[in-house]
């Protein structure tokens, strides 16, 4: 084992709710749906319309700005609806499935002629390519950019997150083959970070052609933005890719099998969900699919596609997104509570922050839900945000730049190193109740208009 | 409990836009989120938040003040009783100060909250919480013989020019308590320094502070050490004792909401300068030669490191920086005091300067960030 790499800033949410390892539904897809939204920055052309029949692999839509990115059903079937909002902005591609097994068959590359261009080719044809994301900026990887290197997370310390030694236990020989064909496409080399407390007990660790690293410490020590930071971290002018494990299990499978498979396991948690535990799905599935595991008694609920802190909610009417594997649902917060930010106590409720006793409890569970807790304040306390971000980087002078919109000072304060999710702590902790990651999106948004 | 919900729901819209009293929104925010925590939900970013707010963080800084406020107002008893020769009954004191702070708390809170309240309804924003600390702190550092017209135009000045123009908490420069002392300091000397401001109800009486007694040299000074730490010396109200500030630190330093290492790099600073000062004392009997730990316990240096310097927005933000800066508060403060004859705190002038220089000694800090970062991209 090399160095290991002790995280100590960071903070784990201790929040009900967890996934048990045991599957308690395998979901036939229905209707599924593709949404553009889950990429950043994508300008998306459609390739088909309402009623088209497709197969799995068959593309859907494609990128506006490198056509070559195709974007392709997980399911055969029909198209269902194709669902635009304001502005004929395209929100959902939402297909069908007959559940025929119809799949088209891609010619993938093997030995001698798997290198670099083809193994760049397959992907984009089968659709796989938009699993792999560049830094700086979080948006899909520019096929013509050859990245300093690869980045792969094989910790997951988001709350709830799915334990990846599990969704993935029967995946060792497609993750393999996806870290293999992964390692063409750099000359930096695959990184795969792992968790240094318990992967011996794991198989990830057994994995030929990679790089390891190990991680400990609390959340975001899983995020891959903060391990880039501590193994080589990006500064102006570089590219590194990194792709979710789970998804590296799906370039394998297209290896493999020469099929477009994006079947998964993915975990439903949280302190709204009956029975926290594992889903057999595909992509895109919808959450009414699996709305028996949703608890309705508490009034109203929140579902998210993704974690508590970064998760996107969809609603019981939304879809599953592409780059997730957990589902997490949680009571809405409406509700006044008399004089709460007074009461001693409220030992029901979770802080981080010793002003409450929640520190005296550190093995305690809570049923958190959406309240935010107080009003919107400006920045007052000062060294709340540094004590969550394990980066030698100063958080609030990068939002305050971000907020002036100042290029120069966004890229000396390390606008390049984060995305929303590596902030996301930042943003729970903040006593003032700023909307960090919605500063760091502009941000980022800023950046590509500006240096595009 | 219920119906005081109700009755809010049932008020609500009088006040929201489009109601008769849609003007007011800002205070009728302002007393409904007193009353309950809101019921907004997280829209953007984050699902969950963390139970924390300023309104808690306030209140923490407030009960830590309480010690420091308590005694203060049996000090001002005892003082009285001291000076009157009254032989007063221990309750009789408490009562005696209670009666003399509680016009100048009417006074700060009344005028502070009266303009916060007015410039959040201008701008439309909620009203902050920020000068339920300020008009706590504000009569526990002045003397309490301060005539409340006085105290008026202070808590004016430091509310709209220290806090107001610069865009409400968290965007000033200067601590507003202590900009409100600064300007009764400037504006009117003779009210609040010398030797006769200190002691209330006895006209004439000089009750000199340990400091005014220093400046002459130790020989001068006719207060025990253990009366300068429990405090029962003459002084502005909060600031005299020691333990009871101590008391307020160790909540401050528990909560994480007062910076430790600020409290600790003043102390140093305190106590580097006065070795310093008595290394070069010419004589044995004069300022520089007086103890370099009994700075600590004088006057307003300890009230000042733990509840003035400590301030998260005028403080330095960086944590590297706050050691520089509190180390310079204590320095300054000391030299100050000693090479001053004109008037022998230097707590407040030290501290504002340093408010002042904060953000350069940020600066300097995150430049060297910025270039170690540069470094890095270097090597690899």
């Amino acid at each position: 084992m090399s160095e290991q790499i002790i995280l100590k800033k960071g903070l784990d949410l201790p929040v009900k709710g967890a996934a048990l390892r045991k599957i308690s539904m395998t979901v036939v897809p229905d209707i599924v749906a593709l949404k553009p939204t889950d990429f950043r920055n994508l300008i998306p052309r459609m390739l088909i319309k309402e009623g088209d029949v497709v197969k799995a692999g068959t593309p859907v839509f494609a990128d506006k700005k490198n056509p070559d990115i195709l974007f392709t059903s997980p399911v055969s079937g029909t198209v269902d609806a194709i669902v635009r909002g304001e502005k004929r902005k395209l929100l959902e591609v939402r297909i069908k499935s007959d559940n025929s097994g119809a799949a088209v068959k891609f010619n993938v590359p093997t030995g001698f002629f798997l290198d670099r261009e083809n193994v760049i080719k397959a992907l984009l044809e089968s659709g796989l390519w938009p699993c792999i994301k560049q830094r700086p900026y979080g948006t899909i990887a520019d096929p013509s950019v050859t990245p300093k290197a690869i980045f792969i997370s094989a910790m997951a310390t988001a709350p709830l997150a799915a334990e990846l030694e599990y969704v993935l236990e029967e995946e060792f020989e497609a993750l393999q083959t996806g870290l293999t064909v992964l390692g063409k496409l750099t000359e930096g080399g695959v990184h795969l970070s792992l968790n240094a407390r318990n992967y011996i007990s794991g198989n990830f660790h057994k994995f030929e052609g990679v790089i390891c690293h190990y991680f400990s410490g609390p959340h975001p020590a899983g995020n891959v933005g903060v391990q880039i930071n501590h193994i080589s971290p990006i500064s102006k002018g570089e590219t590194v890719w990194t792709v979710d494990l789970f998804l590296v299990a799906a370039i394998g499978k297209l290896f493999l099998k020469c099929l477009y498979d994006t079947s998964r396991i993915i975990a439903v948690a949280g302190p709204a969900v009956v029975n926290p535990s594992y889903v057999r799905c595909c992509a895109g599935i919808a959450m009414e699919q699996i709305s028996d595991l949703f608890n309705f008694a508490h009034g109203n609920i929140r579902i998210i596609s993704g974690d508590l802190l970064s998760g996107k909610t969809v609603g019981r009417e939304g879809f599953l997104g592409f780059y997730d594997n957990l589902v997490t649902a949680l009571p809405e917060g409406d509700y006044h509570e008399m004089f709460g930010w007074a009461k001693p106590f409220r030992l029901k409720k979770f802080s981080s922050s010793r002003t409450y006793f929640s520190r005296l409890t550190p093995r305690k569970k809570y049923n958190m839900d959406t309240n935010t807790n107080g009003g919107e304040r400006a920045f007052v306390l000062s060294d709340v945000y540094g004590k969550v971000l394990p980066m030698d980087i100063y958080p609030v002078y990068l939002f305050k730049a971000i907020l002036a919109g100042n290029i120069d000072k966004m890229e000396n304060f390390g606008i390049y190193e984060i995305i929303e999710e590596d902030v996301a702590l930042c943003e729970f902790v903040c006593p003032s109740k700023i909307e960090i990651q919605s500063i760091v999106s502009e941000g980022i948004e800023l950046m590509i208009k500006e240096m595009s | 409990m219920s119906k005081l919900r109700k009755l809010t729901d049932k008020i609500k819209p009088t006040f929201s836009k489009g109601g008769k009293l849609s003007f007011l929104h800002s205070t009728f925010e302002a007393f409904e989120s007193f009353l309950f925590v809101p019921d907004t939900v997280t829209k953007k970013g984050v699902h969950v938040r963390d139970s924390v707010d300023l309104k808690r963080v306030m209140t923490v800084v407030m009960i830590a003040l309480v010690p420091s406020l308590l005694f203060g107002i049996y000090n001002i008893g005892y003082q009285h009783n001291l000076a009157a020769n009254a032989g007063m009954e221990f309750w009789e004191m408490v009562w005696f100060g209670f009666l003399k702070i509680l016009p100048l708390y009417l006074v700060s809170y009344i005028v502070g909250l009266g303009i916060e309240f007015a410039s959040a309804q201008l701008r439309g924003h909620e009203v902050n919480e920020g000068y339920l600390v300020t008009g706590l702190i504000i009569p526990l550092i002045i003397p309490v013989t301060t005539p409340l017209w006085m105290l008026t135009l202070a808590v004016a000045f430091a509310v709209i020019i220290g806090k107001e123009i610069f865009g409400g908490t968290g965007m000033n420069v200067w601590n507003p308590a202590l900009l409100a002392r600064a300007f009764l300091f400037f504006a009117y000397p003779s009210h609040i320094s010398g030797d006769e401001v200190w002691v209330a109800g006895v006209d004439g009486f000089s009750g000199a502070t340990p400091l005014a007694q220093t400046s002459e040299g130790l020989s001068s000074l006719h207060y025990s050490v253990s009366d300068m730490f429990f405090g029962f010396i003459p002084g502005s109200v909060g600031e005299t004792s020691t333990l009871a500030i101590l008391l307020g630190a160790a909540i401050l330093i528990y909560t994480g909401i007062g910076s430790w290492k600020i409290m600790l790099s003043t102390v140093a600073g305190g106590l580097v300068m006065g070795l310093i000062a008595n290394l070069a004392a010419p004589s044995a009997d004069c300022a520089m030669a007086i103890p370099a730990w009994y700075h600590l316990i004088m006057g307003g240096f300890a009230f000042g490191a733990v509840f003035m310097a400590t301030d998260p927005v005028t403080s330095a933000q960086t944590e590297s920086g706050k050691w520089i800066y509190g180390f310079l508060i204590g320095v300054l403060a000391v030299i100050i005091r000693i090479f001053n004859p004109g008037y022998p705190e230097g707590m407040m002038l030290a501290i504002l300067l340093m408010n002042t220089f904060a953000p350069l000694i940020d600066h300097i800090v995150v430049g060297r960030n910025i270039k170690r970062r540069l470094k890095r991209a270097k090597t690899v």
